[in-house]
């Protein structure tokens, strides 16, 4: 790149042969970026070999440390004549049987997780997580009918369920959302916000959700799957 | 030691020199970047890595780690568990059994099953925060739409095989943990029931059960696991190596 580029000429044309250079046609939800800034490589072996070897260091000594500490759980040999109260499913499906608590299991159990899968496996697919848009950049008044809309219609549909697990998220997503809709003081803080894509938005309050119903499920239900404090929990969670 | 004596750097190069050595490894050492590439696609596992990366993309804030430390985890996973299949029988009342040998009979055997179990969370949490990573830095973008599909495949994958797991210490916990999760896909329509008989080869989570369990977290999902993960991280360099936070747009660039 030392030469200095000639001036371009443009030419319109469909001919390959009698045009070869060509300009391309950008969709606009598809970013391309033209960068003249030179970009810095350098050898995998062993700048990031070494790194990964140091990971898998790190790793294993932190979980040696943690193995013997903390021993892993084992009670007494499997029982079926005799139900533990409350009987919890491992961590990651906390979440789900918390959800059971509320829901007839078909919804908890096969329509709430089928719909998740299908939402993560979409992502890449749909059009609105293409473009990375801010929230309020568009048509305020049309974004402001479906988001306020969409929002007030989860919140009364988990409230007809009174899982207010959701319902409060739900309704906080909703006003942090709308919490930069107008003018305000500018600040760090509603720099962030405002610069918050929808996509964005939903995983955050897919992700408070799913932290919430967990932690719920996780530390603070007990026998008969009622509301406990952590510390009053036996067996400990 | 006396000036005669053999020092260690002379004894690798004497190992580096020799016929067999060369006969296994056929490059040179890595002094110069034409070896330093040969180590990378010389070898059958390396090379699913480009011979060069950008910079940037080692700084730690590009990936925090997240799926090399949930790959480290699945490492420790396998070597660990391939140590507790040597003293585990898939069967009642003896899989109770072998995990009370393993706490006080087997050397160190409780802490290689404290590892697998502390491993198993740690592969599960990092799969999750990989994940939410990957999302926020808008990584799931063209061209790796289909790597992040890949991706959701290894997370049910990954859940699956915690799963399975959780059911071969035949304690309480396991017993009951497995029969909670599977009277949910009881409630599924036409397909529930009969899968459910078929994950239990049975009514009730049973001996049978744990057979199925043992079978399906020891060969089929560890299988199935390495067979996506090798395509995922195949597919990374393929497309272009790893995707870190989006940059914001340069001066002479223009939003479209």
């Amino acid at each position: 790149m030392s030469q200095p580029m000639p001036p371009l000429k443009v030419v319109e044309s469909s001919d390959p042969v009698a045009v070869p250079k060509r300009v391309a046609l950008v969709r606009p939800d598809a970013r391309a970026t033209l960068r003249r800034v030179e970009e810095r490589w350098v050898m995998t072996y062993p700048n990031l070999i070494l790194r990964e070897v140091i990971c898998f260091q790190v790793v294993v000594i932190v979980l040696a440390v943690l193995a013997l500490l903390f021993n892993a759980p084992l009670e007494g040999i499997a029982n079926p004549l005799e139900t533990p109260n409350p009987s919890k499913a491992p961590w990651y499906f906390l979440g789900l049987q918390e959800l059971l608590h509320y829901f007839p299991p078909v919804v908890a159990g096969v329509v709430f997780p089928g719909l998740v899968v299908v939402a993560l496996v979409v992502i890449p697919y749909a059009k609105i997580n293409l473009s990375a848009r801010p929230l309020w950049s568009g048509d305020k008044a049309r974004t402001r009918l479906w988001v306020g809309g969409a929002a007030a219609f989860l919140a009364a549909f988990f409230a007809l369920f009174a899982c207010w697990p959701i319902v409060v998220p739900t309704l906080l997503i909703g006003a942090a959302m709308f919490s930069v809709y107008g003018d305000g003081q500018e600040g760090r803080l509603r720099r962030f916000l405002v610069s918050v894509t929808l996509p964005e938005w939903i995983m955050t309050w897919f992700i408070l959700v799913a932290t919430v119903l967990t932690l719920i499920g996780t530390f603070f239900r007990g026998p008969g799957w009622s509301l406990v404090w952590p510390w009053n929990m036996y067996p400990p969670a | 030691m006396n000036g005669n004596a053999f020092s260690f750097s002379q004894l690798g190069t004497l190992i580096r020199g020799s016929a067999v050595y060369r006969s296994i490894v056929r490059h040179g050492t890595a002094e110069t970047n034409r070896n330093r590439s040969l180590v990378i696609f010389e070898n059958l596992f390396l090379h699913v890595h480009p011979v060069k990366v950008r910079e940037k993309t080692l700084k730690f804030s590009h990936t925090y780690w997240l799926g090399g430390i949930t790959v480290s985890a699945l490492v420790v996973l396998i070597a660990t568990g391939i140590l507790l299949m040597f003293y585990y029988h898939p069967s009642v009342p003896q899989a109770y059994r072998d995990m009370k040998e393993l706490k006080f009979v087997v050397d160190n055997g409780v802490f290689y099953r404290n590892l697998h179990r502390w491993a198993a969370h740690l592969m599960v949490l990092g799969a999750l925060l990989h994940m939410g990573r990957v999302f926020y830095h808008r990584a799931y973008r063209p061209p790796r739409q289909f790597n992040w599909v890949i991706g959701v495949v290894l997370l049910l994958v990954t859940l699956l095989l915690s799963y399975t797991g959780y059911l071969l210490p035949w304690d309480q916990l396991a017993f009951w943990g497995v029969s909670v999760g599977t009277n949910m896909a009881k409630e599924a329509p036409i397909l529930g029931p009969p899968l459910r008989f078929l994950m239990l080869g049975g009514n009730i989570v049973s001996e049978n059960a744990l057979l199925r369990f043992y079978v399906l977290h020891c060969v089929l999902l560890p299988a199935a696991l390495l067979g996506f993960l090798g395509v995922h991280i195949w597919r990374v360099r393929k497309d272009g190596g790893v995707q870190g936070p989006p940059e914001p747009p340069a001066d002479d660039e223009v939003e479209p």
